[in-house]
């Protein structure tokens, strides 16, 4: 499954990113690399963008840029 | 004497640093952007002197910012003597990717491990001569903002840069298939007569397009390294954009683990998930939003900024500017001269010195938004709004900083990757009503709408908000063509704004603002002085419906007249206004202040004789949205990087403005 599709407070493990060019990029710069740990905080007012705890931070992006991390779901945020 | 270079990530402290490293000794270009993209300022260690270089906050070398290209280029080509890389140690794995890039530039690097005192206060515990082992760099421990393990830090870095000569390459990717693949890649360059560093044959190997591009390389050469490139991804099953980033994490998080120790799980909750529950609440976010838009503009422009203008009017120019007078004329001073240095020269100045603390006022909030960490909920809660005209939620701070000064909105505009949405946030913010425009509104709204002075004001910047919404979905469907592109950006730690910060940060804009009243409008008054007090054939003219300004006027009234403000003095002040927006007020109180009129109660009274109160409110339509001032106008051709665009956002500007005035009056004769 696709990052976009997890809900508020469920956590997952990053598999990998798809996509080319400087979003992949900045996705990756910004810590979104295979086997980092993911939990989705909340989506903004109106639906996008979303929330991402991420390596210890608050990463926001937007549900197209989600949809190209492909995810695992687990139990646990660490 | 020692070059030192500041890196480190965007809201990591940096400034706060650079501002104690500095103090007020920072000097800040002539006008921040316009020749610089950094600041620079001089602090002494012992006897050692040091220039520090406070560089754009990235989070990577990759150069997919604008802001990344400007630090990797100073750091790669004008090699500093010593980097200072600051990190938020509450923020260990993000911040130590930079640092593993860092460290592979050849340069000298010494850590400042950043905000000691949060770490502290949440009872985490981080081992650091641990971490100065693993890493092979030093490490300092500091609180920037309680300017705690500064000086230990400045010591450190001047005996590291003294030490001349040792190996400061450091690679976390040292014991990985990465540094083979580089050095083949390196003896393929070098066969060709090119000798490149392991930096760049790293950038290679993860396909950064720039690098490739500035190495010159022969197409054969190009050709083998991807061949070695390609054959390398094949054996090993990996993709080396991704690899290399990855590989880089992976160390992070062993040696976090291996020297961090936090007090609390990361499912817990903190102060910013508290703050948050409300301030991007579901329901929340919105109410408290535009209560903080209204509570600010409310003190700005309500009941406290009148009183502190009051306050210095009547200091400028009863006190001030009458002292002048009185003292001229006791010396027996030509009347000619005293007409002058006090209408001419200081009530020019005096007229928007009086705005100063209104401008001050507006300048401290939003530094306090930007340091407190809303400004980013901002853009997150407005995002998915401002995609329907064409932005995106990074648009969002430029334009709020636009309400303060359109030249470092427009410069912010560069936290916006892609080109397109760069160039749509340029081309509005501004229609983001600056504070150089707010003298002008000040003057006419006391003039001809004395009871309705705060909504009249406040109704100009919304439409200024309302044009600029208007021509994003004009020209998202026209000449910019598409959707905003991208919204990757973190959502920083609420942090109590420092006060230092903030003064200095006010004090700078303060410093330019007088600056600015003092030389470039005070050059202006004696222009427009000059440019009223004679004729075309040069004789002096007590009339000054003779003068040369009269006769420039009278060819701009036809094109103004369908707007209701076909009056020569009016329309010579919009010249004026292209060198400085308050350079309008300074023009119609030199224009329309007739003898002793020098406070801005006669002028406002003068006006009555050129404006109607609609033809008022069409001219300040017009100064609203008409292309902005000649510092503006160079910021936006350096930020666009094209005089094609940039002389479209100028015309696009001017015409949005002669429309709508032309609309305003209009619409407006219809109904009053």
């Amino acid at each position: 499954m696709t990052l976009d599709k997890l809900k508020p407070g469920e956590k997952a493990v990053v598999v990998s990113i798809g996509g080319r060019g400087p979003v992949r990029r900045r996705l990756i710069d910004m810590g979104i690399t295979p086997q980092a740990h993911v939990m989705i905080k909340r989506t903004a007012p109106f639906g996008d963008p979303l929330e991402v705890n991420v390596r210890g931070y608050a990463l926001s992006m937007r549900k197209s840029e989600a949809s190209q991390v492909t995810v695992e779901r687990v139990d646990k945020y660490v | 004497m020692y070059r030192f270079a500041l890196a480190g990530n965007p809201n990591c402290g940096k400034t706060t640093l650079f501002n104690q490293l500095t103090g007020s000794r920072a000097h800040v270009g002539n006008w921040p952007g316009v020749t610089v993209d950094r600041r620079e300022g001089i602090c002494h260690v012992g006897d050692t002197e040091v220039t520090v270089v406070d560089l754009p906050g990235i989070y990577s070398l990759s150069p997919y910012s604008e802001e990344e290209v400007v630090s990797r280029k100073y750091l790669l080509t004008e090699k500093p003597d010593l980097i200072i890389n600051i990190i938020d140690a509450t923020n260990f794995e993000r911040n130590m990717y930079l640092t593993s890039q860092l460290t592979e530039t050849g340069i000298p690097v010494i850590i400042a491990l950043n905000m000691m005192d949060e770490i502290e206060a949440a009872g985490d515990k981080i081992d650091i001569p641990k971490l100065v082992k693993k890493l092979n760099t030093p490490v300092v421990p500091i609180s920037a903002v309680k300017n705690r393990g500064v000086d230990e830090l400045m010591e450190a870095a001047v005996k590291t840069a003294e030490d001349k000569g040792g190996n400061y390459f450091h690679s976390v990717l040292s014991d990985t298939p990465v540094i083979p693949i580089a050095a083949d890649i390196r003896k393929i360059t070098a066969k060709y007569g090119i000798n490149i560093s392991l930096f760049s044959a790293i950038k290679l190997l993860e396909n950064d397009e720039r690098i490739i591009d500035s190495l010159d390389l022969p197409k054969e050469a190009r050709e083998l390294i991807e061949l070695v490139i390609h054959n390398s991804e094949e054996e090993l099953d990996i993709e080396w954009e991704i690899y290399v980033a990855d590989l880089r994490y992976r160390y992070i998080a062993e040696l976090s683990a291996a020297c961090i120790k936090r007090a609390h799980s990361p499912e817990e909750l903190t102060v910013t998930d508290r703050i948050d529950m409300i301030v991007t609440n579901k329901y929340l976010a919105i109410p408290v939003f535009l209560g903080v838009m209204l509570l600010i503009f409310q003190i700005t422009f309500g009941g406290f900024g009148s009183f502190l203008t009051d306050g210095m009017d009547r200091l400028v120019n009863s006190v001030a500017v009458e002292g002048l007078r009185g003292f001229l004329i006791k010396c027996n001073v030509a009347d000619w001269a005293v007409g002058l240095v006090v209408d001419g020269i200081a009530a020019g100045v005096g007229m928007v010195l009086v705005y100063l603390p209104q401008i001050l006022l507006l300048f401290t909030f939003l530094s306090i938004l930007e340091d407190s960490g809303y400004m980013a909920r901002a853009a997150f809660i407005m995002d998915r709004l401002l995609r329907n005209f064409g932005l995106s939620g990074k648009s969002f701070v430029p334009m709020l900083m636009g309400f303060g000064c359109t030249v470092p909105a427009v410069m912010a505009a560069r936290t916006l990757e892609n080109e397109r949405d760069r160039r749509m946030t340029i081309i509005l913010t501004p229609f983001m009503s600056c504070g150089a425009r707010m003298p002008v509104y000040a003057v006419f709204a006391g003039a001809f709408f004395a009871a309705y002075r705060g909504p009249v004001v406040i109704s100009l910047y919304l439409l200024g908000i309302a044009v600029a919404l208007l021509s994003g979905i004009i020209l998202k469907s026209t000449v910019l063509k598409g959707e905003a592109e991208t919204f990757i950006m973190e959502l920083p730690n609420y942090r109590f704004p420092s006060a230092k910060t903030i003064v200095l940060h006010v004090w700078e804009r303060a410093k330019e603002f007088i600056v600015k009243a003092f030389t470039i409008l005070l050059l202006a008054s004696v222009v427009i002085w000059f440019l009223q007090s004679f004729s075309p054939a040069l004789k002096y003219v007590d009339d000054n419906t003779q003068s040369i300004f009269a006769f420039m006027g009278r060819l701009l009234v036809p094109v103004f007249r369908p707007c209701g403000f076909g009056e020569w003095r009016a329309c010579v002040a919009l010249l004026t206004g292209f060198v400085a927006k308050e350079a309008v007020v300074s023009t119609l109180g030199i224009l329309y202040g007739v003898g002793d009129a020098s406070s801005t109660a006669a002028i406002a009274g003068a006006l009555a004789n050129g404006f109607t109160p609609l033809s008022a409110y069409s001219y300040l339509v017009f100064i609203l949205l008409y292309m902005p001032c000649v510092v503006a106008f160079t910021t936006i051709h350096k930020e666009m990087n094209s005089w094609k665009w940039t002389f479209f956002a100028v015309a696009y500007q001017t015409a949005a403005a002669w429309l709508m005035s032309f609309i305003v009056f209009n619409v407006g004769s219809m109904l009053f």
